[in-house]
């Protein structure tokens, strides 16, 4: 059965590697749904969050070939119930409907929503959450004229406790003692 | 050499000297102790060529016809000699051509280093004359790539090819060169990788895999092992047969693994796959453990996979976890080198015989040799085969020459009937299937084994494909012996058009032109053998001459290679005829 999975990828900071990454996933012809990158915690030790609908034998099998690139330092993958996720998702309005009393205002209260910033044409609004919950909001605002909408990829928190400190000061180890 | 730790890398590091970009490739070269490359100059990495000149003593350069033959005489070289094969080219054009050598060596695990020249950096991404993105091109077929744009950067990324290209998996690596940073000065480095934090070629043995292993093994009653390149990469030869000798297990080998056992060893039960021996495919589907050694069932090997060795416990011996359970499932999966490994595992095997099973191979055996290896060796009709060839060369050289094969035909007969004594003797493109490939190749391997044979077999579609690299040979008067086996057909497409296609033969037919003509015209020796009872005394005449030598056969036209597994068909399932 398909599944949704995440797949975090920690790699060095390198030109290409990007490349590298969705080369693995272009060749089997699977459709990356959504990808963030950006540097982790550890000084040049970027991450990848990259989420995929696939069996989980292919995904096992995609997790161990981006390992084998050389400046991918580990691959994980997991289901939605073993990690905690959000997604940041942006939403440009004319302003006049966010005036006082209006429903549009009652929307953007009741999901939590953040106004970012007002202008005189176009406020933006900010929603961070599950992809459900951003589109929720999405929906409910579109009769008022949404002008620009932006949804970020997935971020994503794995619940196991390993740190990836912990890992890189391993492998470091590991090469210091050959 | 100092050791210097960067963040993520571990590397001894030799005291600086001024040079230019195109120095440093070289010197870089040199300190990685190569000593010859294969090549073809070109505007973007003419600095580098200028600086050849001033070490042509210590570092040859071939000048292959066309930037293919320059990685396959590499790879030639990397699989004779087991170092790390080197070719360079210019950018655009020159880098494009060598992605199929590139891609051959990928899925083959061939160490190569291959550097391109680049436009100037200021021109990157305009469309500059000859500029093509090498590093994008090329990243879905190397290990590893990378590209230089300041002549600082150039010790440590040839330090870094050479160390990627030949640790772990060995595999094709390339380094693109702008000009600029060719010509660019800088403060040359000796660097010696140690390692990356984001790599690791091999995996620390897990005794206790190999214990669950050796438990397998030793309570197997028809135990079968399946042995690959790793056994040749990992040089394990000697470990290998230690290990079959003491358990008495019957081993079959990919056409990667060939050579890594004698032909003739006792527990040789021949060659595994879709052209492969009938014994060891039929009896995969019988054994009770299945032990695989340095191979990664390729789909040529497995067949069917849902019909594969379902009833086996399976064992995998692999220096790549991404190999495990890719296709097979595995039992117990030992990651690791393969000497290692197969010298723990040894220790814990019993010792034994496993005389029955063994005969179920000899019994299967005659049956083949009965119905497809007679004929093939010592054919009754007057037709000449391929088979016949193979047989005589085994016997002129006694199994001590270096084999190279082109694809199709002819390469599953070479691979089915040449006889080895010694490893790293069968030079084939295997996981590729790369027409065209023997030609340079042979170059290679002759390049990097001067006193030994080396004969390349090839079919006449082949031959055309790489021909040119008859002028490499006559330039660099490498003594390489060529037998063209030529039955005017694209033979194994062909095959299948007869046997799949309703013998429609759709653009397999083969016009040649006259080969004696044209090797004339490079100056080599030829001889063209149409009767056979001219082949042994021509087979001679070639293995004498000191010099290169074209040897044509023409062989029956429309004959078939068997046994075969047809796609799709289970490997119990192989053909007869």
């Amino acid at each position: 059965m398909k599944r949704r999975y995440t797949i975090s990828v920690f790699t060095e900071d390198m030109v290409g590697l990007l490349n590298r990454v969705t080369i693995i996933f272009t060749r089997r012809k699977i459709n990356i749904h959504s990808i963030a990158a950006s540097e982790s915690e550890v000084p040049n030790v970027h991450r990848y969050t990259i989420v995929i609908e696939e069996h989980e034998d292919t995904v096992k099998k995609i997790v161990l070939q981006l390992e084998k690139q050389v400046e991918i330092i580990k691959a994980f993958y997991h289901l939605d119930e073993e990690i905690v996720y959000q997604e940041i998702a942006l939403y440009k309005v004319p302003t006049d409907v966010l005036a006082a009393g209006k429903e549009a205002e009652k929307i953007v209260r009741a999901h939590y929503a953040r106004v970012l910033s007002v202008e005189s044409q176009f406020t933006v609004i900010e929603k961070t959450g599950q992809k459900e919950e951003t589109q929720a909001l999405f929906n409910e605002l579109k009769p008022f004229g949404i002008l620009e909408f932006v949804r970020s990829g997935r971020i994503a928190i794995t619940k196991p406790m390993r740190t990836l400190t912990a890992i890189v000061e391993e492998l470091e180890s590991e090469i210091k003692q050959n | 050499m100092k050791t210097v730790e960067l963040q993520n890398e571990v590397f001894a590091q030799k005291p600086t000297q001024t040079m230019s970009g195109a120095q440093a490739v070289v010197q870089a070269l040199i300190d990685e102790g190569t000593d010859l490359l294969f090549g073809y100059p070109g505007g973007a990495i003419m600095p580098v060529y200028d600086a050849l000149y001033d070490v042509e003593d210590r570092l040859n350069h071939v000048l292959t016809r066309h930037e293919q033959g320059a990685t396959h005489a590499a790879q030639g070289y990397a699989r004779a000699t087991g170092k790390v094969g080197v070719c360079i080219a210019t950018s655009g054009p020159g880098a494009t051509n060598l992605i199929t050598g590139i891609a051959d060596a990928q899925i083959d695990s061939t160490p190569l280093v291959c550097i391109t020249g680049q436009v100037h950096s200021h021109l990157l991404g305009t469309d500059a004359f000859q500029e093509t993105d090498v590093v994008g091109i090329s990243m879905p077929v190397t290990k590893w790539n990378f590209q230089v744009t300041k002549a600082e950067e150039i010790p440590m990324a040839i330090a870094k090819a050479f160390y990627i290209a030949r640790s772990g998996r060995p595999g094709p690596v390339l380094v693109d060169i702008t000009k600029d940073a060719q010509f660019e000065q800088l403060e040359y480095s000796q660097y010696s990788f140690k390692g990356l934090r984001s790599y690791q070629p091999k995996s620390k043995l897990n005794m206790q895999k190999v214990a669950e292993a050796a438990e397998l093994i030793n309570a197997a009653k028809k135990p079968f092992v399946l042995f690959g390149q790793g056994v040749l990469l990992s040089q394990a030869e000697e470990a290998f047969k230690a290990f079959i000798e003491k358990a008495g297990i019957p081993s079959a080998w990919t056409i990667m693994g060939a050579s890594a056992l004698d032909s003739d060893h006792y527990l040789n039960v021949g060659m595994l796959g879709m052209h492969g021996n009938y014994a060891p495919n039929k009896l995969t589907n019988e054994c009770d453990v299945l032990i695989a050694v340095g191979m990664r069932f390729d789909d040529r090997v497995t067949g069917d996979l849902s019909r594969y060795a379902k009833q086996a416990k399976v064992v995998h011996l692999e220096i790549d976890p991404a190999e495990i359970d890719k296709n097979v499932k595995t039992d117990v999966a030992v990651l690791g080198d393969a000497k290692e490994a197969l010298l723990a595992l040894t220790g814990l095997v019993d010792e034994n015989k496993h005389e029955s099973w063994l005969a179920e191979f000899r019994k299967l055996e005659q049956e083949e040799f009965a119905m497809v290896v007679k004929d093939e060796l010592t054919p009754s009709s007057k037709e000449l085969t391929m088979g016949e060839v193979m047989r005589t060369i085994n016997q002129c050289t006694d199994g001590q020459a270096i084999v190279v094969t082109d694809v199709g035909q002819h390469q599953m007969i070479a691979c089915r009937y040449a006889k080895f004594k010694q490893s790293k003797s069968l030079i084939t493109s295997g996981g590729l299937g790369t027409m065209g490939f023997c030609l340079p190749a042979a170059i290679g391997a002759k390049m990097g084994h001067p006193n030994r044979e080396v004969v390349a077999v090839i079919g006449d579609g082949g031959f055309q494909m790489t021909i040119q690299e008859l002028g490499t040979i006559f330039q660099s008067k490498t003594p390489v012996k060529i037998v063209v086996l030529n039955n005017e057909f694209l033979g194994m497409v062909r095959q299948w058009q007869d046997l799949f296609f309703d013998k429609r033969y759709a653009s397999t037919t083969m016009v040649n032109p006259d080969f004696q003509t044209i090797v004339k015209g490079y100056h080599i020796q030829t001889r063209e053998v149409r009767e056979r009872s001219e082949l042994e005394s021509a087979v001679k005449e070639m293995l004498n001459s000191t010099e290169s030598f074209f040897l044509e056969v023409k062989v029956g036209r429309e004959k078939n290679v068997f046994p075969m597994v047809p796609t799709g068909a289970s490997v119990s399932e192989i053909r007869l005829k």
